[in-house]
């Protein structure tokens, strides 16, 4: 069989002896049903699944047991019918053999299954309800991470996926479990891959396989030639780590995934084939992840062969349906053995991602002799398949010297195992790398919390000094008063002595003239000393320095005395009063509602302790509320007042903000581009602080609207013309942004596919300005007709159709642009114009369904951009509250979990609204 | 049997450093065969003389660092060091010659700097130099190819060449010895190089000798590159930036300038291209890297070569690249997957 693809290379690699022929033999064998099975409750990339189930329930076979908490997570499902008999910490597969929580179920010995039942039509369902199906039966990669499979069927919402690629490479020696899966079930595979594509939608579909397994190669196009799915089986050479995802797409598609970015970013999704045949037995046959194929290999296994396992089921069954040789087992892999983890209790059980269990011999794998000194042979560089430099990641590595390591990209090592298998001095080189990988997430994270303590200390710092000030203000408010009322009192004497004249003076007055002639004495000492200095100076005197030190004090205090002085003078004003009061109201405000809550405090202790005047407690309180009630209503009364008042100098100062926000964010972008161009790793970052920019300047935008529209509620004039230049600008951008990615295209960059995706969300941008301006200008002549039916318009499959006319126009220009000179190209150019036609054709047909769905919104009173940001607000915010609760403390996470149900509520509200309209 | 618990990965190839340094040795056979064929006994007793003492001295400074002595003595480093030091010296070198050389290689240039994978310079090169700079009579008498003894295909007796080397009666070979042809061309005083070669016609006569043994070389070179010890990079980069350097000097002035041929098959060029240029610890690390490496080597050996002092340079030009390794390592970076371009320079 021979590719029509062609088949790129990647750096490096290695030719272990492949030793799979040993567990080809058999077919794939039903393990018999376990007596008990554990199951981890995380067995997945992601957050851990709840339980919910408890000791003592009977659970039946494909019961959920454990729930998905959080977006990146797995439902956990019995294997078997029996009777949980503990919730608990056993040991799991895991590189330290540490123990983790897992449900245990006793069998029943009935095996029966739960109710359940697949989808007849599952193209009937929407795309989220289909993912969410999937979400449902606890689908994870099976190929080795186990990342949770409906997050990566998401991935078609934000990016656009060109490429399917379907991982069948299974590079690593010994295991043949996906080998035999293809040979023995590649329709469930094609099935499988026929739903992931129905999601995904992509426009090229690939099987990447290594040439070491002509069976499967041959079951697979067997299965394809009955199956109307149009796939590319590639066939690669066999060579180790040919089945590394990064590895996978740069041999199929020769894109590199740009480092600490994802496959998507680049157009690209990866799936295993396992998780394939997962999704089609989740979405045809309903039935949920409990079980999956396990290669039982070694040479201590008398049986090498490939098994169908119930999730859960310990090791030592499969060790004893294996007939495995314990006296001869001295090295137990879960895993391949370039990647797999060695484990030291059977009783471990199999997970959804354990492919293969070798039971490995002495002789096989005999231990490593000990490190001999790096002689920089340079032959891990020649393997590495990262292009890293390994033997100078060691020397950095041994060295602590981790900014090198790091400078080294470090951080881009996959921990394959090249290097370490064929270092000649038999350095465990990967451990290196763990270790300093380690240790830099470890410094980076002190420095997160040093920095974080830091911020604490300085704002601790800085709170102290303004209450020290705030107390001074106090005291000297409090001096000025007692001054007052004691010239009030001298006054009401000297009044009641001179009877009535002149009382209604300021009282202030004598004050600020001690003031002012405070400073004026000040002034002319601090002349007086600054002469004496200059004269000091001049004249070379001795006792310059105390001088100066007189000058300096003196200087202080004039600039006290002065400063006194104008506050004196600007304090009675009694233009700033109702700001002062404002500010007064609001932290008396607060005061009531701390003190309420002190109080409260102090009452629930008593409560609970049973001790103290519970009832004096409790009047206290009551006393307290109404404080608190009456100081916000005092505050909420003067705000409103001022609020109405100052509408319209709020908008220009919102206005200013906003101004200096865009300006900001341009500046971002601008260094976000270029950091960008650099290849700069900041990149995302960056990138990351321009969103959050840019949703600030939103907000405010918002914010400004709204303020305006209060201001002027009555103002109906649409201001077109506004909308005209932001079109115009837009229009611009689009034209720039198209351009770069046409030189992108000519220049094969591996950007020019993200860089399509950005050209196409800035014209859909556009489209939606030119939209609400047509909307806007067309409004005041005439409504649309309200009688057309909500129209049923698949508005993503017209999407679609154009992306795919578009793709074909490019095709054919390019095929015109190398059709060498002197050849006949008037087919070509017929065909092109046909297309043109075509592709025209369908992007009006798109733009006419989009408007009628924008106008339907509207009529309905949605505006529908904003409907589309409020949701993607929402959906950010779930996802903050996510990581948020994630990185909580146990005891805080309870007001977490309440505010992140919250939270999704009403995404979930926002998104369903959404659906509505953009499906 | 226990259960071992060990992290991944579980398979290795077969295979370790001493593996490796055997492979070099066995490819250094033809190199040793062909001195032996042309110039006598010599250069094989000083290669046994001067492994004996290697692996006494290496022997000796490992248990004085208390390390397990069978250990370090099994990655056979100091054999090939003391191989390479043998196939350089003259081959009626004395035996104190080669011993200081030893000592100098083994103990100076190699175990004081923390011994194998940690010493900055090729310790025989650094043994070489100092030879000819302290010793410039013993280093400079090379012995002459059977072809100009005037005696038919016979070489120096075995018992002659012995007394030579461990005894006083260097007369016995006096009558053998002569310059090397890099010399002789050094030392033409005023002579084109037609004229050097007519006025040298036993020269003439014997140059094949040193061609036959670079060819050797050669073949040695290319049996490593077969089982990939090395990579290509530093030996293709050396003869090919010395060609360059010797054919543009030839084309413009061929009376003063020796052509390409005579430079890559004199000297030492072959050994320290295949055998010592390629010393993995003291040269540069990435596939960029010794390319510069290379390239410098064969620069500089042309450099010293025309206008230098000393008549050959491998081994000064070797030891001053060694110098600059880890600087080209800095900047010769390989591009990463998933990176636009290479990181340079040091952070």
């Amino acid at each position: 069989m021979k590719n029509t693809i062609r088949v790129h290379q990647f750096h490096g690699g290695i030719h272990p002896p492949e030793n799979k022929k040993q567990s080809t033999g058999a077919p794939i064998t039903q393990a018999p049903l376990p007596s008990r099975i554990i199951l981890p409750l995380q067995q997945h990339i992601g957050l851990p699944a709840d339980p919910i189930v408890k000791v003592g329930d009977h659970v039946l076979k494909g019961q959920r047991v454990a729930e998905a908490i959080g977006r990146i997570s797995a439902n956990i499902h019995a294997s078997i019918s029996g009777t949980v008999v503990a919730i608990g910490p056993h040991p799991v597969p895991h590189m330290s053999g540490m123990d983790a929580d897992c449900i245990v179920i006793e069998s029943d010995g009935q095996d029966q299954w739960i109710e359940h039942q697949g989808l007849e039509n599952y193209t009937e369902l929407t795309k989220p309800e289909l993912i969410e199906y999937i979400r449902q039966a606890g689908v994870a990669g099976m190929g080795g991470a186990g990342f949770p499979t409906d997050v990566k069927l998401h991935l078609g919402d934000d990016h656009i996926v060109n490429t399917l690629i379907i991982n069948a490479a299974e590079c690593e020696p010994y295991i043949t479990a996906d080998d035999m899966l293809m040979r023995e079930r590649a329709d469930e595979i094609l099935g499988g891959i026929e739903i992931i594509a129905h999601l995904l939608k992509p426009l090229h579909i690939m099987v990447g396989i290594e040439d070491n397994k002509p069976q499967a190669i041959r079951a697979l196009h067997d299965a394809l030639d009955k199956s109307h799915l149009n796939l590319d089986i590639v066939i690669t050479p066999t060579k180790y780590p040919s089945g590394g995802e990064k590895q996978l797409i740069k041999l199929l598609t020769g894109v590199e995934v740009p480092s600490g970015k994802i496959p998507a970013d680049v157009g690209i999704v990866c799936q295993n084939v396992g998780t394939t045949t997962a999704v089609y037995r989740a979405v045809i046959q309903g039935e949920p992840l409990i079980s999956r194929i396990i290669t039982v290999t070694g040479e201590s296994a008398a049986h090498k062969q490939n098994y169908e396992v119930r999730i859960g089921t310990p090791i030592a069954d499969l060790l004893n349906l294996a007939n495995v040789n314990r006296q001869q087992m001295q090295r137990l892999i879960i895993g391949g053995p370039m990647m797999g983890i060695t484990v030291t209790n059977e009783q471990i059980p199999v997970i959804k991602t354990t492919n293969c269990l070798i039971a490995a011999s002495i002789n096989e794998m005999p231990p490593q002799p000990p490190a001999q000194a790096c002689i920089r042979c340079g032959m891990c560089e020649q393997v590495c398949p990262a292009e890293l430099l390994p033997q100078q990641l060691y020397w950095f590595a041994k060295g602590k010297e981790f900014e090198k390591a790091r400078h080294h990209n470090l951080f881009d090592c996959i921990e394959c195992g090249a290097c370490s298998y064929v270092c000649p001095s038999n350095i465990p080189l990967v451990q290196y790398y763990r270790f300093a990988k380690a240790e830099i997430r470890k410094e980076d994270d002190e420095q997160r919390k040093a920095d974080h303590a830091r911020l604490r200390f300085e704002a601790r710092l800085a709170r102290l000094e303004r209450d020290k000030i705030e107390k001074e203000e106090r005291r000297k408010q409090r001096a000025i008063e007692a001054a007052a009322a004691q010239a009030a009192k001298k006054d009401a004497a000297f009044s009641k002595a001179a009877s009535a004249t002149t009382s209604s003076t300021n009282t202030t007055v004598p004050d600020l003239k001690q003031l002012k002639s405070n400073a004026a004495i000040a002034r002319t000492k601090l002349r007086k000393a600054e002469k004496a200095l200059t004269n000091a100076q001049s004249k070379g005197l001795d006792g310059i320095e105390t001088l100066q030190a007189t000058l300096k004090q003196l200087q202080l205090k004039s600039d006290q005395a002065e400063k006194a002085y104008t506050d004196a003078q600007n304090a009675p004003s009694p233009i700033a009063a109702p700001e002062t009061d404002l500010k007064q109201l609001k932290s008396n405000a607060a005061i009531a509602r701390t003190k309420l809550k002190k109080a409260e405090k102090q009452l629930a202790t008593a409560e609970a302790s049973g001790e103290g005047d519970i009832e004096a407690l409790k009047t206290q309180v009551t006393a307290l509320q109404a404080k608190s009630a009456e100081a916000e209503q005092a505050y909420q009364d003067a705000e409103n007042g001022t609020n109405t008042a100052n509408a319209a100098i709020d908008t220009s100062a919102l206005e200013t903000e906003i101004a200096t926000l865009q300006a900001k964010v341009n500046k971002a972008e601008s260094a976000w581009k270029a950091a960008v161009e650099s290849a700069s790793p900041a990149a995302e970052k960056m990138a990351a602080g321009v969103d959050k920019l840019k949703d600030k300047l939103k907000d405010l935008q918002d914010e400004l609207d709204k303020s305006r529209s209060v201001a002027q509620p009555t103002v109906t004039t649409i201001d077109t013309s506004a909308l005209e230049t932001e079109i115009a600008t837009l229009q611009a951008k689009v034209n720039k942004a198209e351009s770069a990615w046409k030189a992108a295209v000519e220049s094969a960059s591996p950007a020019a596919e993200k860089m399509a995706a950005g050209v196409e969300k800035l014209k859909g941008k556009l489209k939606d300005l030119q939209d609400e301006l047509v909307q806007k200008s067309g409004n005041q002549s005439a409504q649309p007709a309200p009688d057309a039916e909500p129209a049923v318009i698949d508005l993503k499959a017209l999407k679609q159709q154009v992306s795919i006319m578009r793709t074909k126009l490019k095709k054919a220009e390019k095929q015109l642009n190398e059709l060498p000179e002197g050849e006949d190209n008037t087919p070509l150019v017929a065909e092109i114009e046909a297309l043109r036609a075509r592709h025209d054709k369908a992007k009006a047909t798109f733009d006419a369904a989009e408007a009628e769905k924008i106008a339907a919104a509207a009529s309905e009173g949605i505006d529908l951009k904003q409907l589309k940001i409020d949701a993607a607000l929402a959906r950010a915010a779930v996802t903050k509250a996510e990581r948020a609760l994630s990185k909580a403390e146990d005891d805080s996470k309870q007001p977490l979990e309440t505010e992140l149900l919250t939270i999704r509520a009403k995404a979930e509200q926002l998104n369903a609204t959404l659906e509505r309209f953009s499906n | 049997m226990a259960l071992i618990r060990i992290t991944s990965p579980h398979a290795h190839r077969p295979g370790n450093t001493g593996s490796v340094m055997l492979t070099v040795l066995m490819a250094t056979l033809p190199g040793l065969a062909a001195m032996t064929f042309f110039f006598g006994w010599g250069t094989l007793i000083q290669v046994l003389w001067g492994s004996l003492l290697a692996i006494a001295l290496e022997a000796a400074c490992v248990k004085l660092r208390q390390r397990p002595i069978s250990f370090y003595l099994t990655d056979y480093s100091a054999l090939v060091t003391a191989v390479l030091l043998g196939l350089a010296l003259p081959p009626f070198a004395p035996w104190w010659v080669m011993s200081v050389g030893i000592i100098v290689a083994i103990i100076i240039a190699k175990q004081l700097y923390g011994g194998m994978g940690s010493n900055p310079f090729n310790p025989a090169m650094v043994a070489y130099a100092l030879l000819l700079v302290s010793f410039p009579v013993q280093m400079t008498s090379w012995a002459g190819p059977f072809m100009m003894n005037g005696d038919g295909w016979a070489v120096v007796s075995l018992g002659d060449t012995l007394s030579a080397i461990f005894g006083t009666a260097g007369a016995a070979v006096d009558a053998h010895t002569m310059a090397t042809p890099l010399d002789i061309m050094r030392h033409r005083d005023g002579f084109t190089t037609e004229e050097m070669w007519v006025e040298n016609a036993l020269l003439a006569n014997g140059i094949g000798a040193w061609h036959a043994v670079s060819a050797a070389y050669f073949m040695g070179g290319i049996f490593l590159l077969y089982k990939k010890i090395f990579t290509w990079h530093t030996p293709v980069a050396m003869l090919a930036s010395l060609t360059l350097l010797a054919t543009l000097s030839y084309m413009l002035m061929p009376d003063q300038y020796p052509d390409p041929f005579f430079h890559l098959t004199t000297g030492a060029t072959m050994l320290g291209a295949f055998f010592i240029a390629t010393d993995p610890v003291t040269s540069a690390t990435s596939n960029k890297g010794k390319l510069w490496f290379g390239a410098g080597i064969g620069l500089l050996v042309f450099v010293i070569r025309t206008w230098g002092n000393y008549p050959d340079a491998v081994a000064f030009a070797i030891l001053l690249m060694n110098l600059c390794a880890p600087f080209i390592d800095q900047y010769t970076q390989p591009r990463s997957y998933g990176h636009a371009k290479p990181n340079r320079g040091m952070k």
